[in-house]
């Protein structure tokens, strides 16, 4: 294994990470097209509430369309997906369910610019969930104390550096309590030596049993948090496994070949 | 000290202040008015231009002006040659024509009430850090209404014809009407032509070019003369309410585009990082991209509102009395006739004391609303 893999190995193994049998999203034969283009090519996922995915495979491969349409912010043309109980539909009033309940951070960070980072935390609680001012400054100063960066809170976004914009975004998103968190290539547009610090994020989150779902190639994360792996390429989930397993064993060539790319370069 | 960075262990060189000539007034004049030959030429020449130039230009508008006569020979005649120095006496004469135009006297503090309310409603728009911001923003949307009655009259006071209407009045009666119902249309017209449905966006489109493919001149003349062919007969519609109605679809026509331009600037990750929030349509745009499009697109805008301003003036062609239609009007007493000068820079001072405030007011925003680094 690399020498950058191994900087963001395990220290200890996570203890208190327990699976529910309820379920939080369920996809059954989810197909997508962007124009002629096949992404999605029958996707069949059940995600029960506390689990930890981790998805991986090559760029194009529709990793994260996949989660896009978790939260609708991609449109899948067959199939079914329920999020929390919720038939995501045509139906606005289903769609925005499904978002207050459903936290997404991406890969740009997508921060505010105009807004300072206790504004760009406490508006989504004001404005979606009708907290008064106060009450969603409170909570928006406990998550980023628990990113660690509450002396951040009356800066700007653009002051901050990409390691402190991410885990400003995941505090956003978690000041609106979701039950699932979606993961997009976190860690993909940061410098190597912040990658760690938004990880810590994400290992802590998952240790409070929060039901995730992760895109990212960062492995020792996934051999340290997941109970799932999954590998996706040209639109089909190839394979799933338990970290253990799908490292030591990869069942299918393309993801030994995967693995062979992403763990040796 | 002869080779100072040998004196230190690598990595343990400390921070020197900078030379002299490089900080201070000197590195200033140094790094600005005299950094190459070209430069120092240019330099000089300014100089020289300001030297010479500017005394004369001050002597005409200031010190040998002329400020009290009762016609342009007494004036002339209170001067060392004549003509030799402005006649501002003349001016002052018609300083309340120029103001109010035609309105009746009796009625004048009408106006100057309406003056002070709109200052007091412009207040709190402008300035973000007044105390009860929030009862002045209500109050500036009832203002238009308010100013409505006390210059129209009706409803207790007297009431006042708007062809009587003129001057400086008129003037910042089109432009503040024009600047805020524009703005408002602009953005709702910049929405429409980014619209996913088709009939908004192709009605959205259509309006927006036919508009600026057509000059304000020609839509002033339909205004004046051509509504009342699509109107039903004996219907009356005041002409100064049509020129507001069609210098404020013109003005908006452009804030459209202006504000367009803005949208496009706005990543996709923030309307994405908007809907995966859970805000809907309305809240995103009021929250999240309107204020940064609105930032992006200030000196668009504000450009559009300063060409606004200025185009009022063409209402002089439709036979309304605007400071230019005032002017030239008082240049043809037979007492004054032949101060020309003195009228249209008057005039030029009174806009561009106004565009000058507007352009210095959109930097300081610019400045404010700067949070990126």
């Amino acid at each position: 294994m690399s020498d950058a893999v191994q900087e963001h190995e395990v220290r200890e193994p996570a203890t208190q990470m327990t699976v529910g049998d309820e379920v939080a999203v369920e996809m059954n034969a989810v197909h997508k097209w962007y124009g002629q283009f096949h992404v999605l090519k029958d996707i069949n996922l059940t995600v029960n509430s506390g689990e930890r995915i981790v998805i991986c495979g090559p760029s194009g491969s529709g990793k994260s369309t996949l989660i896009r349409c978790i939260n609708r912010l991609e449109v899948h043309q067959k199939g079914d997906i329920i999020v929390d109980g919720v038939k995501l539909t045509n139906d606005l009033k289903n769609i925005e369910h499904v978002r207050r309940e459903v936290g997404m951070v991406f890969q740009a960070f997508n921060l505010f610019p105009h807004l300072t980072v206790l504004e760009n935390c406490a508006l989504a609680p004001i404005w979606v969930r009708n907290m008064s001012r106060d009450e969603a400054e409170e909570i928006a100063m406990q998550y980023l104390e628990r990113v660690k960066i509450p002396e951040q809170a009356l800066k700007y976004p653009g002051q901050l550096s990409g390691g402190q914009q991410q885990r400003v975004a995941i505090a956003r998103s978690l000041c609106m309590s979701p039950k699932i968190m979606l993961f997009d290539e976190p860690t993909s547009a940061l410098d190597p030596e912040m990658i760690s610090e938004v990880l810590d994020v994400m290992v802590g989150l998952a240790e409070s049993g929060m039901t995730m779902l992760c895109v990212t190639h960062e492995m020792g994360f996934a051999r340290r948090v997941a109970n799932r792996v999954m590998f996706m390429d040209g639109g089909e989930i190839i394979e799933q496994n338990d970290p253990e397993n799908f490292f030591n064993n990869p069942q299918s060539d393309r993801t030994k070949l995967f693995l062979s790319q992403i763990l040796h370069n | 000290m002869t080779d100072a960075s040998q004196n230190y262990e690598t990595g343990q060189h400390p921070d020197l202040p900078p030379p002299l000539s490089e900080v201070g007034i000197l590195g200033w004049l140094k790094h600005n008015l005299f950094s190459s030959p070209l430069n120092t030429v240019m330099t000089i020449l300014a100089i020289w231009f300001l030297w010479a130039f500017i005394p004369p230009v001050l002597d005409w508008m200031l010190f040998d002006a002329v400020w009290s006569a009762d016609s342009r020979k007494e004036c002339w005649a209170l001067m060392e040659e004549p003509e030799g120095a402005a006649c501002w006496a003349f001016i002052k004469s018609r300083f309340s024509l120029f103001i109010y135009g035609f309105y009746p006297e009796a009625s004048r503090w009408r106006v100057d009430l309406s003056f002070v309310l709109l200052v007091l409603a412009v207040l709190p728009v402008l300035v973000d850090k007044m105390p009860g911001r929030k009862f002045g923003l209500i109050y500036a949307i009832a203002f238009p209404f308010i100013a409505g009655w006390l210059l129209v009259g009706g409803l207790g006071l007297e009431p006042v014809e708007t062809d009587q209407f003129g001057g400086i009045m008129l003037t910042i009666i089109i432009g503040v009407t024009g600047i805020s119902f524009s703005l408002p249309l602009g953005i709702l017209l910049a929405l429409g032509r980014r619209s996913s449905m088709p009939v908004l966006k192709m009605l959205s489109i259509m309006f927006i070019e036919f508009i600026r493919g057509v000059p304000l001149i020609a839509l002033l003349f339909i205004a004046s003369s051509m509504l009342n062919f699509f109107l039903p007969p004996g219907t009356v519609f005041d002409l100064l309410l049509r020129v507001l109605i069609m210098v404020t679809l013109f003005s908006a026509a452009y804030i459209a585009e202006v504000i367009r331009g803005g949208l496009q600037a706005i990543p996709r990750g923030q309307y994405e990082a908007a809907d995966s929030l859970g805000l809907n349509f309305a809240k995103a745009q009021i929250l999240i991209i309107m204020p940064q499009a609105l930032k992006i697109s200030i000196p668009g805008i504000v450009n559009s509102f300063i060409g606004l301003f200025k185009d009022t003036t063409l209402v002089l062609i439709i036979g309304m009395l605007d400071p230019l239609g005032i002017g030239r009007a008082s240049l043809a007493d037979a007492d004054w006739s032949g101060l020309a000068r003195e009228v249209y820079l008057f005039i030029a001072m009174f806009f561009f004391i106004c565009c000058f405030g507007m352009a210095r007011y959109s930097l300081y925003l610019e400045k404010k609303l700067h949070t990126g680094h």
